[in-house]
């Protein structure tokens, strides 16, 4: 493949940058982001925490031009995203959304290989770089076998592989995902995780997604935004953020930090009195 | 084949099937249209030769068919009459693959819709105050009231921030198609002679096929089959969700309006053309999916094929069966329809879209 400097989509993946300026996002009137600065970090994975209805997920819309800022913008490239031709964003950044549907009877490969529609022109012929960025991608999430297998015949495990696989397809520089692990038992919450990690280490794709549970924040990212009411409250690397003061600010809720026996990072550990223990005394 | 054949082509089959088998099933439905159409222009209330056939067709290109005044009557009637069949079969089919995708709803269709009966009602309205007469004069009429139903419904369905989402057209739809059904009914049932001249157009039928006609309306049918093929790949992605499509680089709103307007030119002009039709646009969008499964691509070929063979074959079956009358083809479809649907509903093998 021939690389031409000037056009974004071929350079070097690692040079996209992402970065929230002064915006601001609503729905309908209700302001939801209140004036966000903040700079993705290229190469690195990082969380978005906060307590529900914080904006999180309407910040990682926000950056995937999904929303429009009512006012500030999100760069990419120092470009505003949302005057860039919607496909071209789509070939840079990619974004795997809470609840994303898989058509009835859709085999794992027929849903993997609809990530590769911003790369195709208008007609769609499929290509040799096609099929190979849809071939890597079911290999490296181990779905090759199970490629014919209907997606509403898998565990959600490998449901969630796929569309990973999907985003993978897509061959984007940048990756947001809306809480990837919800609704996983905790085995396939792991492997997701390590499947993004191992993503990033490979390809050093950048990667924002939106977690819940705060230890597997801590273990799984470079950086942590902790947001409260729309505001940016704490930014920075996990052992920077996780504190209990943090924990108090961001959740009002009360809990012990420890370090984690096996990696040695901070863990959250729920204040004693949350326990059934309390009731049985 | 190999795997990257199979994926350039689409999707896999939605029942499992091997490409071969799909194949096969497809050259079937081909042979069978072929079949029917044969049959649609020999049979009917008088049935006539194939000879008679081709004698009916090199006479009439000389210009002296008056030998056999009745057999080239009877084929100058049904050859435009086939041709209709199969546009009309075509035209609904398509149009219901892409509302389904457009509303991502598995219940969509140009009667649930609101388009029909947006036809109906300027329809009624027409008769009732300036009297309709020549077919061309309904024609004009359904085909505004069915686009300005149509113009409604997206304009009743984009209302908010939020845009044209699924659900909000589909209730735009319900709501209108049901408030312009009681209208119609308000301003008919008072006059004896609406209902009468109204009931003929409504059934829904293609035996007053004329070449001349259908000439007008073909154009805005061959736009919407253009805006079809050119959806497919859009609704693919629409059906990953908007949040996905939209992440995809697909601009969700504006794909969402073109597969309408594909809809709305294809279901306004064939009631236009035949009165509302039931059923077609609801039956062979979810037989096509079981055979060739999810992609929209694919879908709406196999929909050019079926619903002209369903069409043409309901017509040939109205009129056999009530010989020497006719069964109006709107009748037929639904006979039909309703059996076949909740046929496919019961093999547990119907999507949701």
């Amino acid at each position: 493949m021939s690389v031409n400097p000037s056009d974004p989509a071929t350079t070097d993946r690692s040079r996209h940058t992402l970065r929230a300026d002064g915006v601001r996002l609503s729905y309908d009137r209700r302001e939801i982001i209140h004036g966000l600065d903040f700079d993705v970090p290229a190469g690195r994975i990082g969380a978005i925490i906060g307590a529900n209805g914080c904006g999180k997920s309407t910040l990682l819309k926000g950056l995937a031009r999904l929303l429009k800022p009512s006012d500030g913008s999100v760069l990419l490239d120092g470009k505003a995203i949302n005057t860039m031709p919607t496909r071209q964003v789509a070939t840079i950044v990619g974004l795997l959304p809470q609840s994303p549907i898989a058509p009835e009877g859709i085999t794992i490969a027929d849903l993997v290989s609809r990530g590769r529609h911003p790369h195709q022109g208008l007609v769609g012929s499929w290509r040799d770089e096609d099929e190979q960025a849809v071939a890597h991608a079911l290999a490296v999430t181990g779905l090759a076998e199970l490629a014919d297998r209907p997606v509403d015949e898998v565990s959600g495990g490998q449901r969630q592989r796929a569309w990973i696989a999907l985003a993978l397809a897509q061959q984007t520089d940048i990756l947001l995902l809306d809480e990837p692990t919800t609704y996983l038992d905790i085995a396939y919450q792991l492997e997701v995780l390590d499947l993004l990690c191992e993503l990033n280490a490979t390809e050093h794709t950048t990667i924002v997604m939106v977690l819940h549970d705060l230890n597997q924040a801590i273990r799984y990212t470079d950086w942590i935004l902790a947001l409260r009411d729309g505001e940016r409250v704490y930014y920075g690397t996990p052992r920077e953020v996780i504190s209990e003061q943090m924990v108090a600010d961001v959740f009002d809720t009360e809990a012990r930090i420890v370090t984690d026996p096996d990696t040695g990072l901070p863990l959250m550990v729920p204040d004693a009195r949350h326990s059934l223990a309390r009731f049985r005394k | 084949m190999t795997s990257r054949q199979r994926r350039r082509a689409g999707t896999g089959p939605g029942l499992g099937l091997g490409a071969g088998t799909t194949g096969i099933i497809i050259v079937a439905l081909m042979a069978a249209l072929a079949v029917v159409c044969a049959l649609s222009v020999l049979f009917g209330s008088r049935a006539v030769t194939f000879d008679q056939v081709v004698y009916a067709f090199t006479s009439s290109a000389d210009g002296t068919g008056g030998t056999d005044g009745i057999v080239s009557e009877v084929v100058r009637l049904r050859v435009p009459r086939t041709v209709l069949g199969i546009l009309v079969g075509a035209a609904l089919a398509v149009s219901g693959a892409l509302m389904q995708g457009v509303m991502r709803n598995p219940l969509a269709d140009p009667s649930i819709l609101g388009l029909n009966s947006g036809a109906a009602f300027a329809v009624v309205c027409a008769i009732a105050t300036i009297g309709l007469s020549t077919p061309a004069q309904y024609m004009i009429v359904a085909l505004i009231g069915g686009a300005a139903a149509a113009i409604l419904v997206w304009v009743l369905g984009s209302i908010g921030r939020t845009g044209a989402t699924p659900l909000k057209f589909t209730l735009a739809g319900a709501v209108l198609g049901s408030a312009l059904a009681s209208l119609t009914s308000a301003i008919m049932l008072p006059r004896a002679d609406v209902i009468s001249t109204y009931r003929f157009w409504q059934v829904g039928g293609i035996s007053g096929a004329r070449f001349n006609l259908m000439a007008p309306v073909v154009p805005m049918l061959l736009i919407g089959f253009i805006l079809a093929v050119f959806s497919a790949r859009q609704l693919n992605m629409l059906a990953l969700g908007d949040q996905m499509a939209a992440g995809l680089g697909v601009s969700v709103t504006r794909a969402r309006a073109i597969a309408w307007a594909g809809a709305v030119l294809l279901s306004a002009g064939s009631t236009a053309l035949a009165g509302p039709i039931g059923f077609v646009g609801l039956v062979v969008p979810h037989a096509a999916r079981i055979i060739v499964g999810s992609d929209y691509r694919r879908i709406i070929g196999l929909c050019m094929l079926i619903g002209p063979l369903l069409l043409v074959a309901s017509d040939v079956i109205g009129r056999v069966i009530s010989r020497p009358g006719d069964v109006e083809v709107g009748i037929v479809t639904a006979l039909i329809g309703a059996p076949v649907f909740i046929a496919l509903a019961r093999t547990g093998k119907m999507t949701e879209v």
